[in-house]
């Protein structure tokens, strides 16, 4: 358990020592001897953890007892009210008062609760680590890991290029790491105040990265973030007090446990949702995340796959078991497939690599949500493993877009046009990542098999449409890209490699696992997330996917693992002509330039379709944000009033 | 014995569909050329066409091209075994849609316009139809309870009567995975069209024989998944399943014949209404049976 102690406090640490390291190459060898370490100890922790038995009977710690306890309680409360001033402040100088009113909301209750509020008889201990648990601080210690790795060369790389924005590179990094730090409070914590306590710190710390440029789209955007979050925070606030007051319950898992035996838990339920719901992006929220992406590209990749919208996500499987069959499940689930399936749309209208990755994100975070509604064993199967799958792959691209971006000077998907010849280190490593995006038989592909499966046996209709006709878009979005990608374009040369080497260890390391997983998961969705199903379900789930169809996905892998030997034993063997690409007889000496009607020389330019007219953002977001909007707002009467009256 | 039947279809797979394959495709050219009131090719041209294009060269425009084009060959081959041998029908759906892709990226790697605009247009088709495909799975998973072709094969009456809307979306679809007017949009075989030959344009020689004869496995495969609808545990709805199929396919044709082809905005609006229509609803009928 010192262990646990040392995860959360150490990111802290690290934070300090970055923010003091001044010296850029004391810095990078303070992040990455930090980054080890917190790897390291997460792994021990880990297996530790799975040995001490956390998959049989979840491990408690600091009662109200301990002194560590005591510490912390105290800690949090000076911490929060420090969070407030810091949000009251830049409130006030950016002048957007909502958000001081906002962090007003979410803060004073709390804390008028902590001192005069009714204090619960007996709470459980405010730490709890089931399986669950482990899966999250692997995904947050590994992934987070690298990224800060990969962020000390980009930081390099980023402020040569963006001259114009004043080199924090120390303020950033330290940000990351308060991050991670966090994040580890945030899923150890069974206590609702603690895990407040480390959801308000992610979010004020995503508004301070994504305006880490100054600018005015970034200051913009990064009080968008605030204040949404906030408002999810407000949530929390409301559950707290209400559970204190109500149930005499202080701890999620005593909550959960709560549901199935008492009806008209759904004021909490319905609260902890939107909490979430905003955390992790959901429909009416989704644009917070989507202008998340001005702050620099480790940000987004922490934001996007590790980190925040994670969050979300996995309080929402946490208190899956509440949400079985009633109207917050069914909210819950509308939700999720609506904004799997409009966010896909509206991906394919993007060339901008990075808004693509984005709405990804967004529907790919609504599939692990609707999971998580239908309040069954199988489908938070599914979510759990969807989790796991997103954050490797979706940390993966914003990397590797990142470092494109850096080494061509645009993040446009238009202008990875032959990237295989221009980067094929790089080529392969995005290759690797959009397929195990979409395409069978990689991570995210097999668990969206798994969601789908659940979603038939959960009878809900709706859900199934939205997630054929959604997973139809996504192909379409990804695969293009693909395409851009696989252009060999003649007489053009290799770029020199500018990346530096922190970033190509991040991103071979990630592309490893992208791969490991594929031929693992069958093992951790036995030996890990089963476990934890037993404890929160009380039911034994058989094999969502048979070992028939391991199998056969194992084959594939296989032989797509010999696609590049086969395409050099082709070119090796065949010696075939080549020649210039047809068009129509009037190439002018190459594949890119054409003679046109005139009898000049044109360049020709090959474009991917958007679709602008039919999916465009300017057409149908509006709409979709008003419809999920006015559909959340609607679920939320029904579920409050419900209750009360 | 059971494995052993597979292994047999497998190898009859293996061996047969070339031989079907362009067998229909012969059947198709004369038919059509009766509609439009021509002598038309022989029976047995396809096979002359094929057998013609391995023996020329290849003239490629660039190293990746003939490795994707084989690799297409490679997993349609697959899809097309795992299929026959009684596989998980969601996993074939998903091992085309790679083999698929595999093809596009064959177009997307010559850098030509036309091969490009073949290769937009191929996604759109992919994203128009990839709903139904699934709704198919899902569908014979509710009348039958597994998702494994072996088990599908074995229930008590054809899946027609509990899934008409979903075989009327495939039938749909089929039109766009035969590459047939209205839905010839990714390529054609007819030199009219804007697109030249689209997807398929820089692939030539022995390269694009190597892709007809996967298109061919193709077209088995899916001709097989529509079989799935009448065949039942009773022998004799083998037959049944093969009038039936034979009666689509000619179906097909005539619409061929009959219909101009349309932009992609219409083939990609009428494949989702018809697929949200049809088999939504057949769908969704299905699910309250069930409840």
């Amino acid at each position: 358990m010192n262990l646990l102690l040392f995860l959360i406090l150490f990111p802290f640490v690290m934070a300090l020592l970055t923010f003091c390291a001044r010296n850029e190459k004391l810095r990078s060898l303070v992040v990455m001897i930090g980054c080890v370490a917190i790897m390291v100890a997460d792994i021990i922790f880990c297996v530790q953890a799975v040995r001490a038995g956390a998959g049989i009977n979840p491990l408690r710690w600091a009662g109200s007892e301990t002194h560590v306890y005591h510490i912390f309680e105290h800690v949090i409360i000076d911490v929060e009210l420090l969070l407030f001033l810091l949000i009251a402040f830049l409130s006030i100088k950016y002048q957007k008062y909502y958000c001081l009113l906002l962090a007003a909301a979410g803060t004073f209750p709390v804390l008028w609760h902590d001192f005069f509020g009714t204090h619960v008889t007996a709470p459980l201990p405010a730490v709890m680590i089931d399986n669950l648990t482990i899966i999250m601080c692997l995904v947050v210690g590994i992934v987070g890991g690298i990224i800060c790795i990969y962020a000390i060369g980009y930081l390099h790389d980023y402020h040569h290029h963006h001259t114009d924005v004043a080199n924090r590179s120390w303020y950033f990094q330290a940000l990351l790491f308060v991050f991670i730090g966090a994040m580890f409070g945030l899923v150890t914590a069974d206590s609702l105040s603690w895990i407040f306590f480390f959801w308000e710190i992610t979010s004020t710390v995503s508004f301070l990265l994504i305006g880490y440029t100054r600018s005015e789209e970034a200051i913009n955007n990064s009080f968008r973030a605030l204040w949404m979050n906030l408002l999810g925070g407000c949530g929390f606030t409301v559950t707290i007090i209400y559970c204190a007051r109500f149930y005499n319950v202080s701890n999620l898992s005593h909550l959960v446990r709560m549901g199935g035996m008492t009806s008209g838990i759904l004021i909490p339920a319905a609260m902890l949702s939107f909490a979430a719901l905003t955390k992790s992006a959901q429909m009416p929220f989704c644009k917070w995340l989507l202008g998340a992406m001005v702050a620099p590209t480790p940000s987004s990749a922490l934001l996007h796959s590790a980190t925040m919208v994670k969050a979300g996500v996995y309080l929402l499987l946490r208190i899956a078991p509440l949400m079985t069959g009633n109207v917050v499940g069914l909210m819950v689930t509308s939700i999720g497939g609506f904004t799997f399936f409009a966010a896909s749309l509206l991906a394919i209208s993007a060339s901008d690599g990075k808004k693509v990755l984005a709405y990804s994100t967004v529907s790919n975070l609504g599939l692990i949500t609707a999971c998580a509604g239908v309040g069954a064993a199988e489908a938070s199967w599914a979510g759990i493993l969807l989790l796991i799958f997103h954050a490797v792959s979706k940390s993966l691209m914003f990397l590797g877009v990142g470092s494109i971006e850096n080494a061509t000077g645009s993040r446009d998907i238009e202008d990875m046009h032959g990237l295989i010849v221009k980067m094929p280190r790089m080529a392969y490593i995005m290759t690797v990542g959009i397929c195990g995006m979409f395409l069978a038989p990689f991570g995210m592909l097999v668990a969206k098999w798994a969601a789908l499966k659940s979603y038939i046996d959960s009878n809900n209709v709706v859900l199934v449409i939205f997630l054929v006709f959604g997973s139809a878009t996504t192909m379409f979005y990804w695969g293009k890209w693909l395409g851009k990608i696989f252009v060999i374009l003649h007489q053009s040369e290799t770029l020199r490699d500018t990346t530096p080497k922190t970033a190509w260890f991040s991103m071979y390391t990630l592309t490893g696992l992208v791969i490991i997983l594929c031929m693992t998961f069958p093992m951790i969705g036995s030996r890990i997330v089963q476990p934890y199903l037993r404890q929160s379900f009380y039911a034994t789930i058989s094999n969502v996917i048979s070992p028939d169809d391991i199998r056969v996905m194992l084959m594939m892998l296989i032989m797509i693992a010999i696609l590049p030997v086969l395409t050099e034993i082709l070119v090796r063997t065949r010696k075939e002509k080549t020649t210039m690409s047809y068009m129509a007889g009037v190439n002018a000496g190459d594949d890119r330039h054409f003679i046109d009607a005139f009898g000049g020389v044109r360049p020709s330019y090959l474009s991917n379709w958007y679709m602008e007219k039919w999916f465009g953002e300017k057409r149908i977001l509006s709409p979709m944000l008003l419809c999920s909007a006015v559909a959340l707002a609607s679920f939320m009467i029904v579920a409050v009033a419900g209750t009360l009256a | 014995m059971r494995d052993f039947l597979w292994l047999i279809m497998i190898i009859l797979y293996l061996g047969l569909a070339p031989v079907l394959g362009v067998l229909a495709s012969g059947y198709d050219r004369v038919v059509t050329a009766r509609m439009q009131g021509r002598q038309g090719p022989p029976f047995l041209q396809p096979y002359y066409d094929i057998m013609k294009l391995f023996q020329k060269e290849a003239i490629v425009v660039n190293w990746l091209q003939t490795a994707m084009v084989v690799s297409f060959l490679m997993f349609t081959i697959f899809t097309g075994c795992l299929f026959f041998a009684g596989g998980d029908i969601l996993l074939v759906f998903f091992a085309h849609s790679l083999a698929e892709v595999l093809l596009i990226l064959a177009a997307c790697s010559a850098n030509s316009p036309y091969s490009n605009l073949g290769a937009q247009r191929e996604y759109i088709q992919m994203m128009a139809y990839e709903p139904m495909t699934l709704l198919v799975a899902i569908g014979f998973y509710l009348v039958c309870g597994s998702f494994n072709v072996a088990d599908i094969i074995q229930i008590n009456m054809p899946a027609i009567i509990k899934l008409p809307g979903f075989f009327i979306g495939y039938c749909f679809i089929l039109i766009i995975k035969f590459r047939k007017s209205p839905f010839d949009l990714s390529t054609s075989h007819h030199a009219h069209q804007e697109m030249v030959k689209g997807l398929t344009q820089d692939i030539s020689g022995n390269v694009l024989g190597i892709m007809e004869l996967g298109e061919l496995y193709e077209n088995v495969l899916l001709v097989g998944i529509l079989a799935l609808f009448f065949i039942t545990r009773e022998p004799w709805t083998w037959l049944l399943a093969a009038v039936c199929c034979s009666v689509v396919y000619f179906l097909i044709i005539l619409i061929d014949n009959i219909f101009p082809r349309v932009k992609w905005e219409v083939m990609f609006k009428y494949t989702w209404l018809v697929t949200f229509g049809f088999a939504g609803s057949n769908f969704l009928i299905l699910m309250m049976l069930r409840r």
